[in-house]
């Protein structure tokens, strides 16, 4: 289907770049001294052990939390205090949470509609259409005249990543997806989340699930205490990791 | 535990440790309740001692008052007179003959007589209006809006106050009673929400002079009583503009009033701003919507239905403080009674319950309706939307 506007020319080959990035809760050192790039239709993973940073650092580059120091280029455009810049980049980041972070009073087909029209000044028949279609690539176009509450968990987190995808975001980033699902319903979002990487998406996922990491993952971060401990393949990652903490954590994580 | 079924095939030594189910249980109606009118008395009016002493009691109560009420408002009741006369021998009950007869001057005021179709037009649009707008099957509510909150306030204006050269003008001095009493609710009503709004959102807003501006503001309206707010809209607000400026005497409490009942609604709002969750708001963010496209479409239909409660309680109090503007002067409904009933043709014994009745059937008319029609605007937005 050709309802994806013109592709974008290649502008950068980075996506999203931080560079020394530092944050603070209060007194509380969360970030330091971040150094990632991230290329243009690279996959990476993020894990680590909880109140690690991981997504304190992607909530940094849609700028739902403010870095301190440092600088965060996103698709060429610097995060600054700067309300239009910020605006301009989160039209182009989606993201997918942890609790879905659905409008329950707007049935699925507003979810999706909503920030087209509002934001990219879409017709609304057009933006139903994309809509419509991005509900079928994630398999629940028959729920698109529901309401959030009467889906399950897993449908919802579907509705939650076709909503993202209806902006034709560059790079998708996703927050721990599957943790708040049951069990049973993991495995749907995870299918979705490998269609997207196949088709070449730019993606940063923050997820303890580990087999998904393998399967798709470019290269993995570790972080813990705040910082990058270690970056590598999978392959590596699992099969030789290099510092001691990556150690202690998949040792713990892996049973 | 139970004994095992046979019919279910399972052995009963084995069903302590080991089960494996053969047929699964098909879904069964639930049982029906056997219960009729006595069994229900019993459960719910004599469950105890005690809940069949309060329910005994209770009757008691209606038995001693409601007969007596029934013979003063119904039996007893002078329905029609030419005078105070009948009304003021000795055991007559309510003088509705009164309240026929003053009728007019109870809606009206002192408006004139031949010119009453005025008003009376100006209530009926308000009246179909409202309906329209509020009455969910309706269709083209947008345009309801419009001439609602646009086309009608000037329409009205024209018509209740004059238009050069085509009515003759009415001084709203002659203005009153309940044409007065409901101008005063509705605009009170439809100025404070948004005046509410506004001072929640700035209450909650991360710049500091919007933010100590909301909050002085909310303060000190709070802080006062309506009276006091009346009295400084009446003497203050001339004070502010000039001369020829000047605020009509009727607009004055009608801006006090406004902005007091804005006060309580915009504390009522940000308790519900406070109530949604973070995610909400993160949630619209990340798709790039700006701060008043996210308040607009995502955080403030849900906070507002979440406190409809609580600003239509601020609503009906709006509606029955409305009778203090008589102490600016303002020619309310009370006041009209008020009047009315010192009439020497008139006066007796009876006159002042009567009107006072009367009064409160009309406050509580007005008021439970509002109120009932909160519920049913809540269940309605409930539908399916609940997470």
């Amino acid at each position: 289907m050709s309802v994806h506007p013109k592709l974008q020319p290649v502008v950068n080959e980075i996506a999203v770049d931080l560079i020394g990035v530092n944050k603070w809760y209060g007194g509380f050192h969360v970030l330091r001294d971040i150094h990632l790039s991230v290329k243009r239709g690279e996959k990476i993973v993020i894990c680590g052990p909880s109140g690690s940073g991981k997504s304190t650092m992607i909530r940094c580059v849609n700028r739902l939390e403010e870095h301190q120091q440092g600088q965060i280029i996103v698709d060429g455009v610097e995060l600054t205090k700067d309300l239009k810049r910020i605006d301009e980049v989160r039209r182009e980041v989606g993201m997918v949470f942890q609790q879905f972070n659905l409008f329950p009073h707007l049935t699925v087909l507003e979810n999706c509609t909503l920030a087209p029209i509002w934001v990219r000044k879409m017709p609304q028949k057009q933006a139903e259409e994309i809509a419509m279609h991005y509900l079928s690539r994630v398999r629940i176009p028959e729920q698109a005249h529901k309401y959030p509450g009467q889906l399950s968990g897993g449908q919802q987190q579907r509705v939650a990543i076709a909503r993202s995808l209806c902006m034709f975001p560059k790079i998708m980033m996703f927050d721990e997806p599957t943790s708040a699902l049951d069990p049973e319903m993991v495995k749907e979002v995870l299918e979705t989340m490998v269609e997207l990487a196949h088709e070449g998406m730019t993606m940063m996922c923050v997820t303890h699930e580990m087999n998904f990491a393998r399967q798709i993952a470019d290269r993995i971060v570790f972080m813990d205490r705040g910082e990058i401990v270690e970056i590598n393949t999978p392959e590596e990652f699992f099969s030789n990791p290099q510092h001691e903490r990556t150690k202690i954590f998949l040792g713990q994580i892996l049973h | 535990m139970s004994q095992s079924d046979p019919k279910l095939n399972i052995n009963s030594s084995v069903r302590q440790n080991v089960f494996v189910r053969q047929e699964s249980i098909a879904a069964r109606q639930p049982p029906i309740p056997t219960r009729g009118v006595l069994a229900w008395i019993n459960d719910n009016l004599f469950a105890t001692p005690l809940s069949g002493f309060v329910t005994l009691a209770c009757i008691a109560l209606v038995a001693l008052v409601v007969p007596d009420l029934i013979r003063y408002l119904f039996i007893d009741a002078i329905w029609s007179a030419e005078d105070g006369v009948p009304c003021r021998v000795e055991g007559t009950g309510a003088c509705w003959a009164f309240v026929e007869r003053k009728l007019s001057f109870f809606v009206y005021g002192s408006y004139p007589r031949e010119m009453v179709w005025r008003v009376n037009l100006t209530l009926l649009m308000g009246a179909l209006l409202v309906g329209w707008l509020l009455i969910p099957r309706l269709p083209a509510k947008r345009l309801a809006s419009v001439l609602f909150f646009i086309a009608y306030p000037v329409a009205g204006y024209w018509l209740a106050y004059g238009f050069e050269g085509v009515l003759p003008k009415v001084s709203t001095n002659l203005w009153g009673g309940v044409f007065v009493s409901l101008l005063v609710a509705l605009v009170g009503i439809v100025m404070s929400l948004p005046i509410g709004i506004v001072l929640a959102l700035g209450r909650r807003s991360h710049m500091p002079i919007v933010k100590f501006v909301s909050i002085v503001l909310i303060e000190f309206v709070r802080g006062v009583p309506l009276i006091t707010v009346l009295f400084m809209a009446n003497t203050m607000l001339p004070l502010f503009v000039p001369q020829e400026l000047t605020p009509d005497r009727l607009l004055r409490p009608l801006i006090g009033v406004s902005i007091f009942t804005g006060a309580y609604t915009a504390e009522t709002i940000r308790a519900g701003l406070q109530a949604m969750p973070k995610g909400q708001f993160e949630g619209a963010m990340s798709l790039g919507l700006s701060y008043w496209q996210m308040m607009r479409l995502i955080i403030l239909p849900q906070a507002l239905t979440m406190v409809i409660p609580g600003i239509v309680n601020s609503f009906i109090s709006l509606f029955k403080d409305t009778t203090l503007v008589a102490v600016v002067g303002i020619f309310d409904f009370l006041r009209a009674i008020e009047v009315a009933r010192l009439d020497p043709v008139w006066a007796g014994p009876s006159l002042s319950t009567t009107g006072y009745v009367f009064a409160a059937l009309f406050y509580w008319v007005f008021c439970y309706s509002m109120s009932r029609y909160s519920q049913n605007l809540e269940a309605r937005l409930a539908v399916g939307r609940r997470r």
